[in-house]
């Protein structure tokens, strides 16, 4: 099948490449750009592993077209460290608080948790539960991600108050 | 001290910037695909294949059916393979099989170019089978075989039937004024549901075949794949990456046999063999059902006099782990409660369901729920007794020796558990609390108990090996064939190191890798054993490595080893503790010594030969609404006796997910099949239900921390049992708030609405 030229921005970076337009976002992540933080864990929509951050909502990328992105902005995991390495505040509250296991749910589940932290509004945790449940561990129980997640937000509303 | 802090996974910060490859993030671009045909049919016989079809779709390489494969059996089973027969797995499949035996049987497989011509081809193949009548019900399967066993190596479906005594049952139940209680018990059919599903690829390199794979047992899928292609165990090699979660899933050897005999087919060219989530769910492996029929007399002053047991586990269509599980139910039913006489029969059967294997906690998590509901049936008919009281009174004690299988209770705190979690969940104000409630939604609290075995010994060979090599700059590189498949096992392995060699916790490099070829010998994650039996590799590793540290320093220094220690990562003199040198300086010099190089490396094994009990308690307090048939858990708490914690971040994670995965089992997660076909119905993360963030409560958890004697820091098991207690205490609070005692899990809406109207709560 023909390929089609589609211009998309990638972790800050203006990319143009030639997709299948059959090819869901995920496998062009993973296959062309290899950004192998995107995960399959059941390929239709139902875990979570392969989400990413489309002009700032969060998507299974296993179930949006390659296509679909041209003209959008993504993040993924490997977008969210400085460039020295440094890992984001909601990366290290996972490392911190226990939060990753096997790690197979982690940059999904990463992902997923962006929009929510720099929501201004009290959440509470029942509120960040119902957000994230599109999201699969069998790992952790949940528990400790949602400690991460209050933690970050907790930080994040401190930093915001320090700066005004 | 290193052992007992709370230090951070070594592997955190690599999985959370997305940087650790799994299986299949270190695919080569040029790898066929290979696609596997399930059977349709549920039991018969393939009579032909029509290639014709598939065979013209542009892009298929080579498409291999069951007529083409070795005949021979192989076993998958992750065991340590026994050299006597009688002992050894039950070898009965082949790579691909005309005897089909389940509705998802692998019968024949695509290899193509891409997913779409492997996947459009497979799909045109015709098959022509003989259809034979299926039996999905394990107690049919036994009573009624029909006239074709499902393996005829095992002609009345019976794979193993066990028994055992203690005492002399007839006898007991002769004392008078005992009182009898009756229950049978049923769980169900549930899968692992790790996130990263079954998957491997395999090519040929140097004249052997190398499969990359997400297992847990790399050195035993090395043994299976040699048996399964008949080759020489050395001409195998298994890499086993970073791994999606594994929950004894991948304690078989799933995709792995297969796939190296596949990308033999083809040159040695790169295959992969990556299992959809719908493949995952039938194809792979998942928890035994088991039925129980449980009989106990009991004294009125609340102690066992006699009890009986008669098992059936559903083993499904191949042997895999066949009769270890339910083996080790039965056993545990003798163990948990050594009071009276105890008879017990177990049956692992042959079924046209999906096979049947290991699952977190091995045959326990069935046992402990029929035996804690079982005793909350049995305190109900007591006139002095509660829940707690009846427990205590009648659990191990320390000192215990198990008459079948001499298992030693070395340590317990059992009794201490039962007193925190009583304290935490205020169960004696709960009890006043919810008594007499009437109304649509009702209260409950419940508890369950568990003891578990941390290794396998004296059942089968208990054996790690590890290796240590010194660095020049004083840091060591640990190495073991233990694999890391989420628990954390990394991480305590090399904090017991650091501990052992009194070097800093950072200066401990692992490789979250296993190589058959590199790593030395361990059978793998299973039974909850690393840290009990490769620990005691790691310390004793430790140990040699520290005295031959000692001998290089004492050469260097010109003095006598005898006077000279490894404390705080340098050379001190004993006694005094006088700092001579740094670890750092012994390790340059012993590495580019001009006179005396000598590269310092230890390598141990550990031949296991002792095991442990660990014990805890789950405690729930509930709502339950009764017209809308919801259990709501307000609040849950498991206490556990591991011994002492290497890492209680590590451990308190363990326990949270084993109790999600517990409160999955009691609630939500059954495996549905179609009752006519036998096809699997709910394959899929939306129809399969579970846990998610918004299900889950917080979960609670302590231990207390009883030295173990025989464990290598003092620790036992923790990776499995969480998962064990969580199910009854649902089933016992349940019980508690409504009177309605349910003998079945999951306690899902719909058996909760056939439960409450037969008990006329719900007209
Ligand atoms: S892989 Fe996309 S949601 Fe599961
Ligand atoms: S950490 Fe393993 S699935 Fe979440």
């Amino acid at each position: 099948m023909a390929k089609q030229l589609i211009t998309v921005t990638i972790n800050n970076k203006l990319t143009e490449l030639y997709v299948d337009p059959r090819e869901s976002l995920a496998d062009m992540l993973r296959n062309d750009l290899k950004l192998t933080s995107v995960k399959h864990g059941c390929d239709v929509g139902e875990c979570g592993a392969c989400t990413v951050v489309i002009d700032g909502e969060n998507f299974d990328s296993c179930i949006y077209l390659a296509i679909w992105a041209d003209g959008k902005s993504i993040t993924t995991v490997e977008g969210l460290a400085s460039l020295e390495g440094e890992l984001a505040d909601i990366q290290q509250a996972f490392v911190d608080d226990g939060a990753i296991q096997c790690g197979f749910c982690t940059p999904g589940f990463i992902m997923s948790t962006l929009p929510l932290l720099n929501v201004e509004e009290d959440l509470s945790r029942e509120e960040i539960k119902k957000q994230v449940s599109g999201n699969f561990c069998r790992c952790t129980g949940y528990t400790n991600i949602i400690n991460a997640i209050e933690h970050t937000r907790e930080k994040i509303k401190n930093d915001r108050d320090s700066d005004k | 001290m290193v052992v007992g802090k709370k230090i951070n996974r070594v592997d955190a910060v690599t999985k959370a910037d997305g940087t650790a490859k799994y299986t299949e993030d270190l695919l080569d671009d040029k790898c066929l695909v290979a696609k596997v045909l399930h059977s349709t049919i549920a039991n018969g016989k393939v009579l032909s294949f029509d290639l014709e079809e598939a065979k013209k779709v542009p892009g298929v390489v080579k498409i291999i059916t069951s007529f083409d494969v070795p005949d021979i059996q192989y076993p998958t089973a992750g065991h340590p393979w026994s050299t006597e027969k009688a002992h050894q797995d039950v070898c009965d499949r082949k790579l691909l099989n005309t005897r089909v035996r389940f509705y998802g049987d692998e019968i024949a497989a695509v290899i193509a170019d891409d997913e779409i011509a492997a996947d459009h081809a497979r799909d045109l193949i015709k098959v022509e089978y003989e259809e034979y009548p299926a039996i999905f019900d394990m107690e049919e399967s036994v009573n009624n075989p029909g006239d074709v066993p499902i393996h005829e190596e095992k002609p009345n479906n019976v794979i193993v039937k066990s028994n055992y005594e203690v005492l002399d049952y007839d006898e007991a139940v002769k004392e008078p004024g005992l009182i009898k209680v009756t229950g049978v018990y049923e769980t169900q059919k549930v899968q692992q549901c790790h996130i990263e599903n079954a998957s491997s690829f395999a090519y040929k390199e140097a004249g052997k075949v190398v499969v990359v794979s997400a297992t847990q047992i790399p050195h035993i899928v090395r043994r299976v794949c040699s048996q399964a292609l008949g080759c020489d165990m050395g001409k195998v090699r298994i890499i086993k990456p970073y791994l999606g979660g594994g929950f004894g899933n991948r304690q078989d050897a799933l995709t792995e046999p297969l796939n190296a005999f596949l990308t033999l087919q083809v040159g040695g060219r790169p295959v992969k063999l990556m299992y959809t989530r719908e493949e995952t769910f039938f194809g792979t492996r998942s928890r035994h059902a088991m039925k129980f029929y449980i009989t106990s007399y009991v004294r009125p002053n609340g102690t066992f006099a006699a009890r009986e047991i008669v098992a059936y586990s559903d083993n499904g269509a191949y042997g895999s782990h066949a009769h270890a599980l339910v083996a080790n139910a039965v056993n545990a039913f003798r163990m948990m409660y050594p009071v009276g006489a105890i008879k017990g029969v177990a049956y692992t059967v042959y079924t046209n369901n999906p096979t049947a294997g290991a699952m977190r906690a091995y045959g326990i998590p069935q046992i402990g729920f029929a035996l804690e509901a079982h005793v909350d049936d049995i305190i109900a008919k007591l006139p002095n007794d509660d829940a707690i009281s009846f427990r205590k009174k009648n659990m191990m004690q320390l000192g215990y020796v198990d008459p079948g299988t001499t298992i030693t209770c070395h340590s317990t705190g059992l009794s201490e558990c039962i007193d925190k979690g009583r304290e935490a969940i205020g169960w004696d104000e709960k009890i006043e609390k919810y008594k007499n409630q009437t109304g649509d939604v009702r209260h409950g609290v419940g508890m369950g108990i568990f003891c578990y075995k941390t290794g396998v010994y004296p059942i089968a060979l208990e054996t790690s090996a590890c290796r240590m090599i010194l660095n020049q700059d004083g840091s060591i590189q640990l190495q073991v064939g233990a694999t890391e498949i989420g628990q954390g096992a990394d991480t305590v392995f090399s904090q017991m190191a650091a501990e052992t060699l009194s070097i800093p916790f950072e200066n401990v490099h692992i490789l979250s890798q296993q190589d058959t070829d590199v790593t030395p010998y361990d059978t793998g994650a299973y039974g909850s054993r690393q840290t009990y039996v490769t620990g005691m590799a790691v310390r004793k590793t430790a140990e040699s490595l520290k005295n031959k540290i000692c001998d290089y320093a004492a050469w260097m220094l010109n003095k006598d080893r005898i006077d000279l220690d490894l404390v705080d990562n340098h050379i001190v003199r004993v006694g005094t503790n006088d700092v001579l040198i740094s670890l750092k300086e012994v390790a340059m010099e012993a590495c580019y010594s001009r006179t005396n190089s000598n590269h310092i490396a230890a390598e141990e094994t550990h031949h296991c030969s002792d095991n442990t009990y660990s014990f805890g308690v789950c405690f729930a307090d509930i709502e339950v609404d009764i017209p809308l048939c919801q259990i709501k858990v307000n609040r849950i708490i498991n206490v556990h006796d591991s011994g002492t914690i290497i890492n209680p971040q590590t451990a308190e994670g363990q326990v949270h997910g084993g109790m999600s995965m517990g409160l999955g089992y009691g609630l939500l997660e059954k495996m549905l099949f179609d009752p006519k076909t036998g096809r699997m119905l709910n394959s899929n993360l939306l129809d399969y239900k579970l846990m998610t963030a918004i299900d889950t409560p917080d979960l609670e958890v302590a231990f207390v921390e009883p030295k173990d004697p025989s464990g290598p820091y003092g620790n036992k098991s923790l990776g499995e049992p969480p998962v064990i207690p969580v199910a009854p205490a649902l089933r016992n609070a349940v019980y508690n708030a409504t009177g309605v005692a349910i003998d079945s899990i999951p306690l899902n809406p719909e058996k909760l609405f056939q439960e409450f109207t037969d008990a006329g709560l719900i007209k």
